[in-house]
């Protein structure tokens, strides 16, 4: 569990607790609107990396749903 | 002067798209610039084992005021030899077909491998945005796919709220899915054990004993909660929380597991049988950091089940611009699993079988490595190009108290190695 608590702790509260003092104006947002700076900046990418990790591990999802859609034997 | 190839090509898979969605999109085969394409082509191969090519198209159409379709189909084509579940002997082994036609072999000392494994998947997604308002989007998808022996649907809607200027995003989805599998030969009752061919004359009789439906199905409920948060003006992160609920048929109908005598050797192949639930649930974070030019993409997930599986997922991307247009990208990823309480690498003879048993190796204890690297390059018009190449290691650990017999000099967990080779084409 105390694994669990620090990941929680790190993960949620640190970046809540700072939002008030976060981010950027409207007119500073020329780097973040870039596309390769998006989250997942190439989806098919990240497509088909989930369907191979899917098929070859037993965890799933995290950045998206954890649904397969396949048989993946 | 704008390039006249791609646009051709655009509109011919415009016109495609439509075609195959029934749909009339003459509005939009007029306007030009409006749909845009993103394609790939991957290669999975692992030594002696599958190999899957995956072709991919993906289309999205802008239709202003940030309302955005995007479709994406998918082809896979998957052949090659997979794991069963048995352990190596020192004689050669023999097993059934999942079909009961026939049988399949490994040799002496050989992980017998089921070879039998061939499949065509078609995928089809489609994906709609549309703001509610200034600060609320709204996100509604729909997916389905086909293979020889199982099928999905799932539909998917998702809620954001932008707050603070927008520098802070949250989000819920949610996902529901409906799976079917209709494995060749039915469904093996789970337990039961592999009934093989010695030319007895009532192998079919047999045969047809060990095996139940020649369908079951499968629910997932996937619920997602995430919180974007903008740092700087160079540095975007990420948290969610997933929960994902699964009940149904969530046994894999073509592995087997040992068992075994005090020498070694096997006795007989039990169909393996897992539960009908699984929730699972998971934790992931992730920052992207833009430096000078080069950009750091850096996440991780922790993942945990009642199955008993927990997991690790490291994943970084360094993104290094070598000028204005190119860019190599060195990537690691690095996995570390727990195993399934229910996970056996073999049973030992007069040991009782518990009600839940997988030898499948991919929910032993494990460990896996990806290292690799894209080039990219920027074309004219908005075009990109760029090629990965990764190599994948996944190695498992022992978790047997005792290895009898033969089994000490057999290699019970051997690696898979695969190479990853992707060419990617936005235009």
């Amino acid at each position: 569990m105390s694994v669990k608590l620090f990941l929680v702790t790190f993960a949620v509260v640190l970046p809540l607790t700072g939002c008030a003092n976060l981010g950027v104006e409207p007119w500073q947002r020329n780097v973040l609107a870039k596309p390769e700076m998006q989250l997942i900046s190439d989806p098919i990418s990240a497509g088909l990396d989930d369907h191979i990790y899917f098929s070859k591990e037993a965890s799933s999802g995290g950045r998206g749903f954890a649904g397969g859609g396949c048989g993946c034997n | 002067m704008q390039l006249k190839k791609p646009k051709k090509i655009r509109h011919a898979l415009t016109a495609a798209t439509c075609g195959l969605l029934g749909v009339n999109c003459s509005d939009s085969l007029g306007e030009e610039g409006d749909w845009s394409f993103d394609s790939a082509v991957l290669y999975y191969s692992e030594v002696d084992r599958v190999t899957a090519v995956e072709p991919v198209i993906s289309a999205t159409r802008d239709f202003g005021e940030e309302k955005a379709l995007n479709l994406k189909f998918v082809f896979d084509t998957l052949s090659g030899a997979s794991a069963n579940g048995a352990t190596p002997s020192d004689q050669p082994q023999t097993f059934t077909r999942p079909s009961g036609k026939g049988v399949y072999t490994a040799s002496a000392e050989e992980t017998p491998l089921d070879d039998t494994f061939r499949d065509n998947r078609f995928a089809l997604s489609s994906r709609w945005e549309q703001p509610i308002n200034r600060d609320y989007k709204t996100a509604f998808g729909v997916n389905f796919s086909t293979e020889y022996d199982y099928s999905s649907l799932s539909a998917n809607a998702n809620l954001s709220r932008d707050f603070i200027k927008r520098n802070t995003t949250l989000n819920a989805g949610l996902s529901l899915a409906y799976d079917t599998v209709s494995p060749e030969g039915d469904i093996p009752i789970g337990l039961s054990s592999m009934v093989i061919d010695n030319g007895q004359a009532d192998y079919r009789s047999e045969f047809n004993a060990s095996r139940g439906d020649s369908e079951d199905n499968k629910d997932t409920l996937d619920l997602i909660f995430g919180l974007t948060q903008v740092i700087d003006r160079k540095t975007i992160m990420q948290v969610s929380y997933s929960f994902s609920d699964v009940s149904g048929y969530l046994t894999d109908p073509f592995k087997i597991v040992s068992v075994v005598g005090e020498d070694g050797r096997p006795l007989e192949y039990r169909y393996e049988q897992r539960p009908d639930a699984r929730q699972k649930q998971s934790l992931y974070w992730q920052v992207k950091h833009q430096f000078e030019t080069d950009i750091l993409d850096l996440s991780y997930r922790y993942f945990w089940d009642d199955w008993g599986i927990t997991s690790h997922t490291i994943d970084l991307r360094y993104r290094w611009m070598l000028d204005g247009r190119q860019y190599l990208e060195p990537h690691i990823r690095y996995y570390d699993q727990s195993e399934a309480d229910f996970y056996r690498r073999f049973f030992i003879q007069d040991e009782s079988l518990p009600d839940h048993v997988s030898a499948d190796y991919r929910l032993g204890n494990m460990q896996a490595l990806t290292i690799g690297m894209r080039y990219g390059v920027a074309l004219r018009n908005e075009q990109e190009l760029s090629l990965r190449l990764e190599y994948y290691l996944q190695s498992n650990d022992n978790t047997e108290s005792v290895i009898p017999g033969i089994l000490n000099d057999m290699e019970l967990y051997p690696d898979v190695e695969a190479l990853i080779v992707q060419l990617s084409y936005k235009f």
